[in-house]
Parts: structure tokens; sequence; C-alpha cells
């Protein structure tokens, strides 16, 4: 069973994630969706730590929190007045919005209520019963070429990203 | 009453997240907004490799590496992304989505 600090930290997190996400998508000052969407990534991050991947949480915390944000910041404050609110919605997009994201989440989670139960574990007993992820397993999984080894994928994103640096100067630059 | 925390608990948020994300990248009129909606939506499909991984399969860790891959993808793809809107500011003097078709001319 799971200590009640882990329930309530639960409780806490989710509705954060589920209330910044809804008002991320819902504010019409950008500055402010962009704050919002911080929020409910710190949230995301918190669960990575509450489930056992304390790298995978750090990595989300700089990476996403960090990073990301700074560059959506850059980008609202270079294209927007602090104070710029966006036109209001008209009610016929807001109601395909409404209907096609309503109706996603209500088959989702009718087909996740319905479902076989793949696991009744609590999250407790899942990482009791595991080892601990260590960051020399993290190291190991990247720079390996075996079987649950990355090596060609870890290059791969690095010559991505090498794209994505060329790709962003030739796009962004005057003419 | 002693309550644990299965996997059903944690899919909830990650769909709820989901389902905002479908909500703002349909209704917004402002390219950043919808690159906003967009990062909820890869987040909680992050959050989904992450859950199934630790309850599914929790002495492996593919699905961890699978999102630290992720993670790098959206990084170089928001940054691409955040360029583009960049110079279409620049072109035409706002990110609203129903004046884009003005780049044609």
């Amino acid at each position: 069973m799971d200590s009640v600090g882990n329930i309530i930290l639960y409780f806490v997190i989710a509705a954060v994630m589920i209330v910044f996400s809804f008002m991320a998508v819902r504010t019409r000052k950008i500055l402010r969706s962009a704050t919002y969407l911080l929020f409910s990534l710190l949230a995301t991050a918190v669960f990575y730590f509450q489930l056992g991947y304390q790298f995978l949480g750090a990595v989300q915390v700089a990476v996403y929190a960090g990073g990301i944000m700074v560059l959506f910041v850059f980008a609202i404050l270079l294209t927007h007045r602090p104070d710029e609110k966006e036109r209001r919605l008209d009610s016929h997009r807001k109601a395909v919005g409404i209907i096609s994201s309503v109706c996603g989440a209500i088959v989702l989670l009718y087909a996740l209520f319905t479902m076989p139960v793949l696991n009744g574990a609590s999250l407790s007993e899942c990482i009791n019963g595991s080892a601990m992820i260590t960051m020399s397993d993290i190291g190991k999984a990247f720079t390996g070429t075996a079987k649950f080894q990355y090596l060609l994928p870890f290059e791969a994103v690095s010559v991505l990203l090498l794209a994505c640096i060329i790709g962003g100067v030739v796009v962004a630059r005057k003419n | 009453m002693v309550m644990s925390l299965s996997i059903l608990w944690y899919l909830v948020p990650s769909i709820l997240m989901f389902a905002c994300g479908v909500y703002g990248f349909i209704t917004r009129k402002n390219l950043i907004a919808i690159l906003i909606s967009l990062e909820l939506m890869l987040n909680s499909a992050d959050l989904n490799f992450v859950i199934f991984n630790r309850f599914l399969f929790p002495e492996s860790m593919e699905g961890m590496v699978f999102t630290l891959f992720s993670i790098a993808i959206a990084a170089a793809e928001t940054a691409i992304g955040i360029a583009i809107i960049v110079n279409i500011y620049r072109s035409i003097g706002g990110t609203d989505i129903t004046e884009i078709n003005k780049l044609k001319n």
C-alpha cells in the first residue's frame, strides 16, 4: 500500500496538472498561457520523480521548463505587446473544439475503464519490486549497440540537433 | 480505507491534459498558442510512456529512454517552429493564423 504522503502528493499534482492545462488553453493573454504551461510541465516533472525516474524528471525540468519555456517567452515578447489580448473566439470554432476534445476524452476514459486490468499493483509495489535505475544504467543504454541499447538513435538525435541549429539560423535570418 | 495508486490513477490526468491540448489546438488563433497546445499533447504522450513503463514493465527502462528521445525531438521542433513564427511575424506583422494567407502575395 502506498503511503499517505504519496497519495496526497498525487492528488495535489493531478489537480495542478489538469487545472493549469485547462487554463493554458483557455486564457486569452498569451504570456499567461505560457506561464500556465510552465506549471503544467513542472507538475509532469513531479510525476516523473514520484514514479521513480529521477533523471527523467531532472531532464524535464531542465529542457522543457528551462529551455523551451525561455524560447516561448522570447518569441512572445518579440511578437506581442505585453498587454495584448487575443481576439475573442468565434462560437463555431469553440463548439468544434469542445465537441472534439470532450468526445475524445470520453472515448479514451471509456476504453481505459473497460479494458481488462493490465496490472492492479500499486505504485510502491512496482517501485520496490524493481531495481533502482542508476545513472550508469542510463549511460550504458545510450552508448551501447547490444539489445536494448541505443547508440544509433543517440547519434541520430545529435545530427537532428545540428540540423535544427542550421535550420533555425537559415529560417530566422534576414533575407 | 486504504487506497493504492494504480495505473488508472496516473492515466486519467494524462488523458485530460491531452483533451485540453486538442481543444487549444482547434480553437486558438495565435500560432504561439497553437504551439503551446501542441506541447501539452506531446507532454501527455511522454507521461504515458513513463507510466506504462513503470507499471507494466518495471524491470526494463525502454519507456524512459523513449521519453528522453521524445523530449530532445520536441525541443528541436519547438526551436524550428518558433524560428518560423518569428519569420512570419516579420513578413506580415502578426501571428494570427487567419492572416497567414497574406504570405502568398
